[in-house]
């Protein structure tokens, strides 16, 4: 492991800043409120510089909120009346998409800092309105028109992944475990209470075989992070600087049936492929991975899509204690979607703060010792979209 | 909170007022809540209480009313005459216009020189009635007035609700402190615009928020409305032998008490909810009639109740020795939870109209 500290290059894309705030259910806050919270956090953390453009992601806001112009509202509410600012919707991977858009805009050189929020505000309409809002993510016309939830879509998934590798009793139980571990240890964590495997065993089906453990809690939440050319950023900044190694984002068919092979998160693969090319790493190098445990088997999908374990094996990782804090393959560091809480769109951006505090030795009572490089990747719906980035501290190369 | 808004002050008056006698009515029928279950759940998931209290065919918020106002005034011994108002809180009045108030007065002899109105507040109709009730006769304008709270709860079939939506309440003769069993110490109301749960005018059944009625409804309000009481009294939970609090379910008031600092064995006596369910806008006021049914003089009870939409009535009061010498002249509450008929959801739809015949 290198520990010389290399300069940024001109063109790279740093964090400057970034910003979480609790996922739960905030309902005495607004859309607005919650993005606003997070904003601030954000460019407190960098300094306070003024973004020239503005990337909300968001999935839920027109159907729960009823808004379609989230840019000019929180832009105009954060006090950045008369910015650029737009929303970038891809389901749960909105998150993802968001930080990529910035990114390309920033190595464009028309503008010089980004600031991405990713917020949802879930906990505005009843559970029977959210199903429906959530399912969106889905081909309406031939999946939601037949009924179909996400917990069926991963429900079918996870049938077919135990079916197909003829997996034991309980086999996803380290996923939730893990999680919840890491949970506990968040103050900003919606479940910060550990939990044993016999709880997980004990826990009343969704929608067979997904437990109540499998599927984690869609609640209220916002983070933001501030994206610069490094050439803009200070020379001695306050906190390690971290690089964007890799932004990539690749697609799939958006409805089960039309992927040749269902247990294969193609997207995925895809775009973890792409990222690893452009940042010339492997996926060995990663030294944490903050996945899209919206479901746990997407959990097991994703660790075998990027190449951390052979197909039907994923689950193993878990079994076996490699995605612990202390195992080879660290993932959902402050609890993932599972205990930290799922934020819908704003899920890539908390993923991506949550590296940036973990390579910056910022992650409190989680922290992964000497880190460098750590990845990140959201899925919108059962993995129609990816969106993977590579983050590195800059005295990594 | 908007800091420009006034400080919270507590309602207390020069002329003492208190309860002279109260009464409790429970209709018979009993659904176990593992009936809903088993007809809805196909018998899994968690059950909210154990059974709740089902009125028969014939019985309605009117008759109920009267029921539990008789048993209110053997206590009182009171001349019906006397009482100047007769108020009821309910969400389930037999008529969307016309009173069940005067029918409830005329049942028990206090017409026609006295006040008559039906009380509209969710959960907590009745102790708005039981406020104004305080503010008439500490003012001196009234001696006697008559407070009910009373219901025949509506929850859909298969909601949430349904588990719960329960039959029965209380009535109170409220009166000057020298012949009260229990003296007004000071009350308090808290009340916000929160819509967790509503009816709307020719709806059969209310809707409500899910979780939304917890946190930031039930919660808040019942907490926020015992503590500045407290507070404004000098009092703390070690002050006081009996609480009760509104019972939407068994486990919302044992989470309220514990999170202002009470110990179970202090709501035990008054925490009906698993045994009848939440008759509604009788529910924190028959729990009170549980607590008059054991307590002894010097005992300091606090009762808060809530309505949704949303607000908090609390009251401080501390039981005289009169308690001791009428409570006995009337039914008990616990007598009314052991004459207990359990039926089945079949029967129950029955009863409770559920089943369209046309």
């Amino acid at each position: 492991m290198k520990t010389t500290m290399t300069k940024p290059n001109t063109h790279d894309i740093l964090v400057a800043g970034v910003g979480i705030t609790p996922v739960g259910e905030h309902w005495d806050r607004q859309l607005r409120t919650l993005a606003f919270e997070a904003i601030s956090a954000a460019r407190k953390d960098a300094g306070e510089l003024v973004p020239d453009a503005i990337y909300v992601a968001n999935s839920l806001a027109p159907v729960l909120s009823s808004q379609t112009q989230l840019g000019a509202l929180i832009a105009d509410f954060a006090g950045l009346r008369g910015v650029e600012a737009y929303t970038i919707q891809a389901a749960d991977a909105s998150g993802g998409a968001a930080v990529r858009q910035a990114y390309l805009a920033l190595q464009s050189g028309q503008i010089d800092i980004a600031l991405v929020v990713g917020v949802e505000k879930i906990s505005e309409r009843p559970s029977a309105e959210l199903e429906d809002a959530l399912v969106m993510s889905g081909d309406a016309d031939y999946e939601a028109i037949h009924g179909i939830t996400t917990a069926a879509q991963a429900a079918l998934l996870m049938q077919r992944y135990i079916h197909e590798f003829n997996l034991p009793e309980n086999a996803f139980a380290g996923f939730c475990v893990n999680a919840h571990a890491n949970g506990a240890n968040n103050p900003l964590a919606m479940f910060q209470r550990a939990i044993e495997e016999k709880t997980y065993q004990k826990a009343g089906m969704i929608c067979p075989p997904v437990n109540m453990f499998d599927a984690a809690p869609v609640a209220d939440g916002a983070a933001a992070l501030v994206l610069a050319r490094a050439e803009v950023l200070p020379e001695t900044p306050s906190h390690p600087q971290i690089r964007i190694a890799a932004s990539s984002l690749a697609t799939s068919t958006v409805a089960l049936h039309d992927r040749p092979d269902i247990l294969a998160l193609r997207a995925a693969s895809d775009s973890a492929e792409k990222a690893y090319k452009f940042a010339n790493i492997q996926a060995k190098d990663v030294q944490l991975f903050e996945l899209h445990d919206r479901y746990s088997i997407f959990a097991a999908l994703a660790l075998e899509a990027c190449g951390f374990a052979k197909r039907g094996e994923g689950w193993k990782l878990a079994s076996d204690g490699s995605i612990n804090s202390d195992g080879s393959i660290p993932i959902c560091t402050f609890g993932g979607s599972k205990a930290r809480g799922d934020s819908a769109g704003a899920t890539g951006v908390y993923q991506i703060a949550e590296i940036c505090l973990q390579l910056q030795g910022r992650a409190g009572r989680n922290q992964i010792p000497d880190v460098q490089t750590g990845m990140a990747q959201c899925l919108g719906g059962t993995g129609a979209t990816a969106a993977t980035h590579i983050l590195q501290r800059m005295d990594a190369s | 909170m908007d800091q420009t808004r006034a400080e919270p002050s507590i309602y207390t008056s020069d002329r003492k007022v208190g309860i002279i006698g109260y009464g409790s009515y429970i209709p018979r029928y009993r659904l176990p809540a593992r009936e809903v279950s088993r007809v809805w759940k196909d018998g899994s998931g968690g059950i909210p209480i154990q059974e709740k209290s089902v009125a028969g065919l014939d019985e309605d918020v009117i008759t109920m009313s009267i029921e539990a106002a008789r048993n209110a005034l053997k206590r009182a011994q009171i001349d019906p005459t006397s009482i100047r108002a007769v108020w009821v809180g309910s969400e389930s009045h037999p008529y969307a216009v016309k009173p069940t108030s005067t029918v409830v007065a005329e049942a028990v002899g206090a017409t026609p020189h006295t006040l008559a109105a039906d009380w509209e507040f969710a959960c907590k109709a009745a102790t708005e009635a039981l406020q104004a009730s305080i503010g008439l006769i500490g003012s001196g304008m009234a001696e006697f007035t008559l407070a009910i709270g009373m219901d025949t709860a509506q929850g859909r079939p298969g909601d949430a609700l349904e588990y719960t939506a329960a039959a029965g309440g209380a009535a109170y003769v409220i009166g000057p402190a020298e012949e009260s069993m229990t003296v007004f110490e000071g009350s308090y109301s808290y009340v916000t615009d929160t819509p967790d749960f509503f009816r709307r005018a020719y709806e059969k059944y209310p809707e409500h928020g899910e979780r939304f009625t917890g946190e930031p409804a039930y919660f808040k309000h019942i907490i926020s409305a015992a503590q500045i009481l407290m507070d404004a009294l000098g009092t703390t939970p070690e002050d006081y032998q009996h609480a009760v609090f509104h019972q939407p379910n068994a486990k919302f008031p044992q989470k309220a008490a514990r999170s202002l600092g009470f110990k179970p064995e202090q709501i035990q006596a008054g925490l009906l909810s698993p045994k009848i369910g939440n008759p509604y806008a009788g529910s924190a006021l028959i729990g009170l009639t549980a607590v008059l049914d054991v307590a002894e003089a010097g005992d300091r009870i606090l009762l808060v109740s809530y309505g949704s939409g949303a607000g908090s009535d609390a009251f401080s009061m501390q039981v005289t020795p009169a308690l001791a010498e009428r409570r006995s002249r009337a039914i008990t509450t616990q007598q009314y939870l052991e004459r207990r008929t359990e039926i089945d959801y079949a029967t129950y739809a029955r009863l409770r109209g559920k089943l369209m015949l046309k």
